[in-house]
């Protein structure tokens, strides 16, 4: 039982990473491109991680649970990243599919 | 009791990290770790931006629980949009006006932002009047800002700013 | 079946990081290079808690916290520069 929802985990978070970096590769335009590793990588990672914090639990004789504070703090980071990179983008004034907004160019 | 423990909060928070990050709850740990989530906001004191206040602890909970939600949500929504056809995205940049005006609402208000489906925050305009988002496939942008201010920045103005 | 699943996973996260090299090398911006690199440290903190599974071994939860505090702090600066470095021209 335990192993099925560990191979779930762990399927399910190595298919996120891949869409992310898939979505990285694929899409169009910087700004459609920042969406797939922002969102999707960190939910994969996010998967990856409660599986191995499942399986170190069960394996070990203690509970282990220190895999969440990479999980916390790639939570925390991703959106600020993505916050940077779009506005280093704007800055630069990327070409983009989408129309930039009179308010970004002051 | 103000000088002598500055952040009531934040105290815990970092003697839970350090139990994590030693991964183990020994009583020499807890006590370790109570010390360090002490003395590290003590000598830090000066260091800190203005004092945050929660006024509603309880819409605190429900909107933590609620974006959670929306991130699950939101990975769906994005990987169905990657993997179907690139050319068929109609992304675009949409400004919302802010209600908003405390640093601490406003910055959580742009990290929600880009955890949620579809959009990612780029942009706080100089005057933090707008915020400008990047949402990767949308139809009506006025409906797209309407559910964002509903949904994230009505509870953040509640939880955070006195009315 | 968690070998299998392990292997899957492998094969998976390892295109995802030939993905984010192909980023790297094409660019064609500066922010789309900086973007891979941030989603190329991602991806490795997946494959070495992949590893520390298949190992049995709890040692590769250090690496993966220092790449994953490293990751940030680099993608920050990278920003911060090219934001700041066109002010100075």
């Amino acid at each position: 039982m335990q192993e099925y929802l560990l191979s779930f985990l762990i399927v399910t978070g190595a298919v996120f990473t891949f869409i992310g970096s898939l979505g990285l590769a694929r899409l169009r335009d910087f700004y459609t491109r920042l969406h797939g590793p922002t969102k999707a990588t960190t939910l994969g990672v996010g998967c990856l991680l409660i599986a191995s914090a499942v399986f170190f639990s069960t394996q070990g004789e203690q509970l282990s649970l220190h895999e969440m504070l990479i999980t916390l703090f790639l939570f925390i980071t991703a959106p600020v990243s993505a916050h940077l990179l779009a506005k280093a983008a704007l800055h630069l004034r990327l070409k983009s599919l989408a129309a930039i907004p009179k308010k970004a160019e002051e | 009791m103000r000088r002598l423990l500055p952040h009531p909060i934040v105290t815990p928070v970092l003697a839970v990290i350090w139990l994590l990050l030693v991964n183990s709850t020994g009583a020499g740990h807890i006590l370790l770790g109570i010390l360090l989530g002490w003395a590290i906001p003590f000598f830090t004191l000066q260091f800190w931006p203005d004092k945050v206040t929660i006024y509603k602890p309880l819409t605190l909970l429900r909107f933590t629980a609620i974006v959670f939600i929306d991130i699950l949500l939101a990975n769906f929504i994005v990987a169905r949009l990657i993997l179907g056809s690139p050319s068929r995205l109609k992304p675009a940049f949409v400004a919302i006006p802010l209600a908003l005006k405390s640093d601490i609402a406003i910055s959580l208000l742009a990290n929600t932002i880009s955890l949620t489906p579809g959009t990612v925050s780029a942009l706080l305009t100089a005057d933090r009047q707008h915020l400008v988002v990047h949402a990767l496939d949308v139809d009506d942008a006025a409906s797209l800002i309407a559910a964002i201010k509903e949904r994230y920045e009505k509870p953040l103005k509640e939880i955070f700013e006195k009315c | 079946m968690l070998n299998y699943a392990l292997m899957i996973a492998f094969a998976l996260v390892s295109a995802a990081v030939a993905l984010s090299f192909w980023r790297l090398f094409r660019g064609p911006d500066t922010p789309d290079r900086i973007l891979a690199l941030d989603t190329l440290y991602i991806n490795t903190i997946a494959l070495l808690i992949l590893l520390g599974i298949y190992l049995k071994s709890a040692l590769y939860f250090e690496a993966a916290l220092l790449i994953a505090l490293m990751g940030f702090v680099g993608t920050v600066a990278l920003c911060k520069y090219l934001l700041r470095g066109d002010i100075i021209e």
